[in-house]
C-alpha cells in the first residue's frame, strides 16, 4: 500500500515543476502545457485523498477539473492561434499590445 | 510490487514533467507531456481509480494533447532560442521561487499528512470496478455541477469558434472558407 | 524456487507473457496473410489473378514481401526530426497490440490475456492514441505532403473518434458493463447488432475512418499527397506503418465482433470450440474491410468532415437517447 504522503509529495513536485515552467518559459504553448501539469498535480492529490478517505468525491472532482482543462485548452489555443496570425510570435514577452 | 511500480511511474512522471519545461522544441515538450499523462494514468490505476485512469488517457493524451500538437504543427514553430541550461541560469528567480514553494509544500505535508499507510476504502475497491459508483455519485449528488459543466463546454466551444474565425481583415484572409471550424492547412 | 513459483503475482505475469507472445505471433501471421488476401481479393474483384508466383497459389508471398522490406535501404530525410521520425512507426503498432490484451477470443480464461473492468475504455484510449503515429510521422518527415497528410489525419481521427465512442454507449447501456467479457455474456441470446443496427453502422464507418482505410484514406491519398504521411518512410519503418494499419483493422474488427456480433456466441459448436465463431465473424469483417476498399471512391475532405460532424455524430447521439429510453422502459416493467 502506498502512503498518502508519497502521493502528496509527488503531487507537490509536479505542481512546482508546472509553476517553474510558467515562470521561466516565454513560449505561450509551453506555459499552457505547464498549466496542464499543475492541473494534473491537483488531480493526483484529489485521487489520492479519495483513496485515503474511501469516498468517490475526489474522483468526481477530477472530472470537473478535466472538463475545465478541456474548455480552457480549446479557448486558449484559439487565442494563441489568433495572436500568432496577428503578431507572428508566440513569445509572451513580445505580445505587449497593451503597452502601446 | 506496488511500491516498485509507484516509484517507476513517479520517476517517469517527474522526469517527463521536467523535460516538458526544459526542452526547447515545443513538439518534444508536448510528447513528453503525453508520456507524463500516461504515467499519471498508471498511478491512478495503482490507486484503484480505473475509470479516472482511462478517462485521463482518452481526454488528456487522446484529445487535449492532439490539439496541442495540431497547433504546434500548424504554427510551424521552430526550436526556441532559449535552451535548457542557459534558461535555468538566466531565469534563476523562477527556479528559486519554485524551490521555495516545493520546500513549503513538502514541509507542510511532512508535518500534517505523514500518516502512514492509507486505510483501504470501502467504496473504491468494489470487485466490479468503480465506474458504476462514480456514475451514481455524478448523476445524483453532483448532478447540478455536471449540468453546469455542459454549459461551460458549450461556452468554450462557441468561444473557440468565434475566436478562431477572427474579425479583422488579416484574420478574414486566413479564416477558413468552408463551414468547418477546423484550422486550414498552412499555405 | 517453488516459493517463487507459488507467488500468484508472478504466475499471473508469466501466463500473461505467454499469452502475449502467442497473440503477437498469431497477429503477425494474420496481418501478413491479410495483406496477401487483400491483394488476392482485389485481383479477383478487378478480374485479374493477383499474386501467384511465390509458392503454391502465391501463399509464400507474405514471406517474400517481408524479406524485401527488410533488405530495402533505410532512408532518413535531411532536416527530419530524427528521434520522432524513428518513434512514429512504433507508435503505429503499439496501441493496436495493447488492445488485444482485453479482447476475449473465447469463453475460457485461457483464451484472453486479461479481463479488466474498463476494457471498452482501454480500447477507446488506445484508439485515441493511434493518431499520434500518423501525425508525428507526417510532421517529422520535413516534407509538405507528409505534413498535410498528418494534419488531415489528426483532424479526421479526432472527428471520427467522437462518433465511435458515442456509438459504443448504446451497447454499454444494454450490457451494463465496461468489461468486454460481460458484454459478450450479455449477448448469449440476442446479438447487440439486432438492437443497435444504427450504432453498428456508425461504428463500422468510423472504424474505416480511424484505420485510414478507403474511402476515408485521405491522410495517404495517393492522387493528391503522393503517399501522405509515409511519403518519406522506407524499408521496415514503412513496413511498421503498414503492419500498424492492418493491426488496427484487426483490432477494431475484434472489438466490433465483441460489441455487436456476439463475440464467441453462436449455435452448434461445443463450449471448447466456441472461439471458432469469433474467428469466423472476424474473418467476415476483415473481408468487409477489403471489399469496401475496392468498392467506394475516396471522399472529398469537406464531405468527410460533413459526414463525421453533421451525420454520424447527431445519429450517434439520437441512438443513445433512444437506447436510454428503451432501457428505462424495460426497467419500468
Amino acid at each position: 500500500m502506498i502512503p498518502l504522503s508519497w502521493m502528496l509529495v509527488l503531487s507537490a513536485v509536479v505542481f512546482v515543476i508546472g509553476v517553474v515552467g510558467v515562470l521561466v518559459r516565454r513560449n505561450a504553448l509551453i506555459i499552457f502545457m505547464s498549466i496542464e501539469l499543475m492541473l494534473n498535480a491537483a488531480n493526483l492529490a484529489f485521487v489520492a485523498f479519495a483513496r485515503e478517505l474511501g469516498s468517490l468525491d475526489g474522483q468526481v472532482f477530477v472530472f470537473f477539473v478535466m472538463t475545465v482543462a478541456a474548455a480552457e485548452v480549446a479557448v486558449g489555443l484559439a487565442i494563441i492561434v489568433n495572436v500568432f496570425r496577428l503578431k507572428e510570435t508566440v513569445y509572451v514577452d513580445e505580445i505587449n499590445l497593451l503597452k502601446g | 510490487m506496488i511500491p516498485a511500480l509507484f516509484f517507476a511511474f513517479a520517476a517517469l512522471l517527474v522526469g517527463c514533467s521536467l523535460m516538458v519545461v526544459l526542452h526547447r522544441n515545443p513538439v518534444t515538450s508536448a510528447l513528453f507531456l503525453v508520456l507524463a499523462f500516461c504515467s499519471l494514468a498508471g498511478i491512478y490505476l495503482l490507486l484503484h481509480a480505473e475509470f479516472v485512469a482511462m478517462v485521463q488517457v482518452i481526454v488528456y493524451a487522446g484529445a487535449i494533447m492532439v490539439l496541442f500538437l495540431f497547433v504546434v504543427m500548424y504554427l510551424n514553430l521552430k526550436r526556441d532560442v532559449e535552451h535548457g541550461v542557459h534558461l535555468a541560469l538566466r531565469r534563476g528567480a523562477g527556479w528559486i521561487l519554485g524551490a521555495l514553494l516545493l520546500a513549503e509544500g513538502v514541509w507542510l505535508f511532512g508535518h500534517r499528512w505523514a500518516a502512514g499507510p492509507v486505510s483501504p476504502g470501502e467504496v473504491l475497491s468494489a470487485p466490479g470496478g468503480n465506474t458504476q459508483a462514480i456514475g451514481q455519485v455524478l448523476y445524483t449528488r453532483y448532478l447540478f455541477p455536471f449540468e453546469i459543466t455542459s454549459i461551460l463546454l458549450l461556452v468554450a466551444m462557441v468561444g473557440a469558434v468565434v475566436i478562431a474565425k477572427g474579425r479583422g481583415p488579416h484574420a478574414r484572409r486566413a479564416a477558413p472558407a468552408g463551414t468547418t471550424p477546423e484550422p486550414q492547412e498552412p499555405a | 524456487m517453488a516459493a517463487v513459483w507459488d507467488n500468484p503475482d508472478l504466475q499471473f505475469v508469466f501466463w500473461a507473457l505467454v499469452k502475449i507472445v502467442v497473440i503477437l505471433f498469431t497477429m503477425l501471421t494474420v496481418v501478413s496473410y491479410m495483406i496477401f488476401a487483400e491483394r488476392k481479393i482485389a485481383g479477383h474483384m478487378q478480374a485479374r489473378i493477383g499474386p501467384n508466383r511465390v509458392g503454391p497459389f502465391g501463399l509464400l508471398q507474405p514471406v517474400a514481401d517481408a524479406l524485401k522490406l527488410f533488405f530495402k535501404e533505410e532512408f532518413t530525410p535531411e532536416g527530419a526530426n530524427k528521434v520522432i521520425f524513428h518513434i512514429a512507426p512504433m507508435l503505429a503498432v503499439i496501441p493496436a497490440l495493447v488492445t488485444f490484451s482485453v479482447v476475449p477470443f473465447g469463453p475460457q480464461d485461457a483464451l484472453r490475456v486479461t479481463d479488466i473492468n474498463v476494457g471498452l475504455l482501454l480500447f477507446l484510449a488506445m484508439s485515441s492514441l493511434g493518431v499520434y503515429a500518423i501525425t508525428l510521422g507526417g510532421w517529422s518527415s520535413n516534407n509538405k505532403y507528409a505534413l498535410l497528410g498528418g494534419l488531415r489525419s489528426s483532424a479526421q481521427m479526432i472527428s471520427y473518434e467522437l462518433a465511435m465512442g458515442l456509438s459504443t454507449i448504446g451497447v454499454l447501456l444494454l450490457a451494463g458493463s465496461l468489461s468486454l467479457v460481460d458484454i459478450v455474456r450479455a449477448q448469449q441470446h440476442w446479438w447487440f447488432v439486432i438492437f443497435q443496427p444504427v450504432a453498428f453502422g456508425i461504428f463500422m464507418l468510423t472504424a474505416l475512418a480511424e484505420t485510414n482505410r478507403a474511402p476515408f484514406d485521405l491522410p495517404e491519398a495517393e492522387a493528391e499527397l503522393v503517399a501522405g504521411f509515409h511519403t518519406e518512410y522506407s524499408s521496415m519503418k514503412f513496413g511498421l506503418f503498414f503492419l500498424g494499419e492492418f493491426a488496427n483493422v484487426i483490432t477494431i474488427s475484434c472489438i466490433a465482433v465483441t460489441l455487436f456480433l456476439g463475440g464467441w456466441n453462436g449455435p452448434w459448436l461445443p463450449e471448447q470450440l466456441k472461439f471458432l465463431w469469433f474467428f469466423a465473424k472476424l474473418g467476415a469483417l476483415l473481408f468487409f474491410f477489403i471489399w469496401v476498399r475496392w468498392t467506394f471512391p475516396r471522399l472529398r475532405y469537406d464531405q468527410l468532415m460533413n459526414l463525421g460532424w453533421k451525420v454520424l455524430l447527431p445519429l450517434a447521439l439520437a441512438n443513445i437517447v433512444l437506447t436510454s429510453l428503451f432501457v428505462w422502459w424495460r426497467a419500468q416493467g
